[in-house]
């Protein structure tokens, strides 16, 4: 079973003209893949992720993940599938800045309705993930970006989703903690999580095992599925 | 490593599949999952917003806690004082009646039988009864005073058990006795005494009565439920007929009956006080009357409550207002929460209960601060304070249903994001 699957994705935001941000996109990754969407701004890579994520719903085409197809769920259940299958993580961290770093990752099991003891053991368990254990008491802000986006990541792998959608993760870090968060990527992809990554960063988009190169909302190149 | 050709045409049939009509149809508004936020987290949420931003939370839920701090303490103020009110009728007893003439049948002034008082003395429950009695005559400082300046003060004749029936207090001075009450002797009421600017009654104030010398023998203290003896002159009957020749038919008797029998004696009153025509006797309880006006007086508390409505309004618009700069805000995350799994009414659940929040503690704090000014304003007059546990819980509830209902509309802003669009516009 593959952990997500476009079959013919087209987005079209109303007007005159319309605006095409993706056009006819059919995409599968595979269980345990680690693929990089690369291409330039405009290309449509949040929109497909947005719709890989169930965010947003496509003007045609069909989506599945993990098996479900997700294309006439009600709002209220791709909210579910959401909250039980897809792990976000973005460019800008969306941390709360109130909350511990553990809590901040408990909170990617909020909507499960698992009580909060259940979530903070889940939580701790994946900042060890992320080797960041000894931070777990402290806030966003007494975290350095990287520390941060290590966070996030956790916060979206606590769930074990079938698939972790990530936003130009390295967007608003340095180059070697641009890598240190590729490594962490690579570490947990190696561990068998099914990873997506938008990027603008062809280098990246190199040392990731499969590349789809998107231009002007269609695929333009695909290195394909390793398996 | 396979090229996108083969994979994509093998998908789109994989696909297809899922849209064939009938059994599976229902299975496809299924996901299997559910989204779930329970209750303690709902409130998890609505203090991480409130206390995320304190000092608009503090300033946004001011409006509340004034229009809850009014409505508590008008409600406590008025209490307190009603509550004094009734403790002070009870302490003086429910069991006085007064006896008075009311209209005949050809509409003139009726007269009570200079009898009355012996024979409605005679009822067995009537534990005592004195009457006052009509005198045509005024009462001056001295002899030089003007005639025209009464100061508004009556000159009655009085029985000397009055001050007794009455449970009244002298501030100075004795009530009239059998034997005063046949010399010139007089004994004033609170404002009277004060009207006259006598604050003595060693026997060495004169007054200038009914062009004769009266000493002044007491003052007594204000009488709460006889208060039109308070500004009156009372001299004794037998004086009243001898120096100032009245003809001495009571005017008013007041009747203290024992408190068990107190509707038995109503009823034998009139028709004992005036046999020949009991129709023209009324007979009324002044407890009564000064409980109807307790009560009276909580109508001028509503002007006050009806500000405390507005403060409590307008606050309930503040949160509203604040809450709506706040989704604009927070879209970023409301768009994570969405991505973590929230539905709209998640979302929705979270603004009502944060604003509902804000206008509980809003309320708390007024409910304190009312409770205090009542507390002072109760003490200030020597009063008990008394705050109604249900008034607190009342404004409370107003307070936090006034939030929620405030929250509403930011709410439903806030659910009605596209999650998408939620994360794109930061």
């Amino acid at each position: 079973m593959s952990a997500l699957e476009l079959a013919a994705a087209t987005k079209e935001h109303p007007g005159s003209p319309p605006v095409v941000a993706l056009r006819s996109v059919t995409l599968t990754i595979g269980e345990g893949e680690f693929a990089a969407l690369v291409g330039p701004s405009g290309s449509g890579k949040t929109t497909l992720l947005a719709i890989a994520g169930t965010l947003e719903r496509p003007t045609s085409g069909h989506v599945r993940i993990a098996g479900t197809a997700v294309g006439q769920l009600p709002d209220r259940e791709l909210a579910a599938v959401r909250a039980h299958r897809i792990g976000f993580v973005f460019q800008q961290f969306f941390l709360v800045s109130t909350m511990s770093a553990l809590d901040n990752v408990a909170s990617g099991l909020l909507y499960r309705g698992m009580s909060t003891a259940q979530r903070r053991r889940a939580a701790a368990d994946a900042l060890a993930t992320v080797g960041l254990s000894h931070r777990a008491g402290h806030r966003p802000g007494e975290l350095s970006g990287g520390e941060q986006q290590r966070t996030a990541i956790a916060r979206a792998l606590v769930g074990r989703p079938a698939v972790i959608l990530a936003d130009e993760p390295t967007g608003s870090l340095d180059t070697a903690t641009g890598r240190d968060i590729l490594a962490l990527l690579t570490a947990l992809n190696a561990a068998g999580s099914t990873i997506v990554v938008a990027t603008h960063d062809s280098e990246i988009a190199r040392a990731l095992p499969r590349t789809v190169r998107l231009r002007d909302g269609g695929v333009e190149s695909d290195s394909g599925s390793m398996r | 490593m396979r090229r996108r050709g083969p994979l994509n045409q093998r998908e789109p049939e994989r696909l297809e599949q899922d849209h064939r009509p009938g059994s599976e149809r229902r299975d496809r508004r299924r996901s299997g999952y559910r989204s779930r936020l329970r209750p303690a987290d709902i409130w998890g949420l609505a203090a991480l917003g409130v206390a995320g931003r304190p000092v608009r939370a503090l300033l946004s839920a001011l409006g509340i806690a004034l229009g809850v701090a009014t409505l508590t303490a008008v409600l406590g103020i008025s209490g307190s004082s009603r509550a004094q009110l009734i403790a002070q009728i009870d302490a003086l007893g429910t069991n006085l009646l007064t006896v008075t003439p009311g209209q005949s049948l050809d509409g003139g002034q009726a007269v009570l039988p200079k009898t009355a008082p012996a024979m409605v003395r005679r009822i067995g429950p009537v534990q005592s009864a004195a009457a006052i009695g009509q005198v045509s005559a005024n009462v001056y400082r001295n002899n030089r005073i003007p005639l025209v300046n009464t100061d508004a003060i009556t000159v009655f004749s009085a029985q000397p058990n009055l001050l007794q029936t009455l449970q009244g207090h002298m501030v100075r001075g004795r009530f009239l006795n059998p034997a005063t009450a046949r010399f010139p002797a007089v004994v004033l009421g609170a404002s009277a005494a004060a009207a006259l600017g006598v604050d003595r009654a060693d026997g060495t104030i004169q007054v200038w009565l009914g062009d004769h010398w009266f000493a002044v023998a007491g003052i007594m203290a204000p009488l709460p439920l006889a208060p039109e003896l308070d500004r009156t002159a009372l001299i004794g009957f037998p004086v009243s007929r001898s120096l100032l020749g009245a003809y001495g038919s009571p005017v008013e008797i007041y009747v203290r009956a024992s408190p068990a029998s107190v509707a038995a004696v109503t009823r034998v009153l009139a028709a004992t006080a005036d046999p020949a025509a009991p129709q023209n006797v009324t007979i009324t309880n002044p407890a009564d009357a000064l409980t109807a006006r307790a009560d009276a007086s909580v109508a001028f508390q509503s002007l006050f409550l009806a500000l405390g409505g507005i403060a409590l309004l307008v606050g309930g618009i503040g949160i509203a207002n604040v809450m709506v700069i706040s989704v604009l805000e927070r879209r970023g995350e409301i768009g994570l929460r969405r991505a973590l799994g929230a539905t709209r009414p998640h979302i929705a659940v979270q603004f009502i209960a944060e604003s509902a929040l804000l206008a509980f503690a809003g309320g708390t704090g007024g409910a304190i601060l009312g409770g205090f000014a009542t507390t002072v304003y109760a003490k200030a007059r020597h009063w008990s304070a008394v705050v109604p546990a249900t008034t607190l819980i009342a404004a409370l509830a107003v307070a936090v249903a006034v939030g929620a209902v405030a929250g509403v509309y930011p709410a439903l802003r806030a659910a009605r994001l596209s999650p998408a669009e939620a994360l794109r516009t930061i």
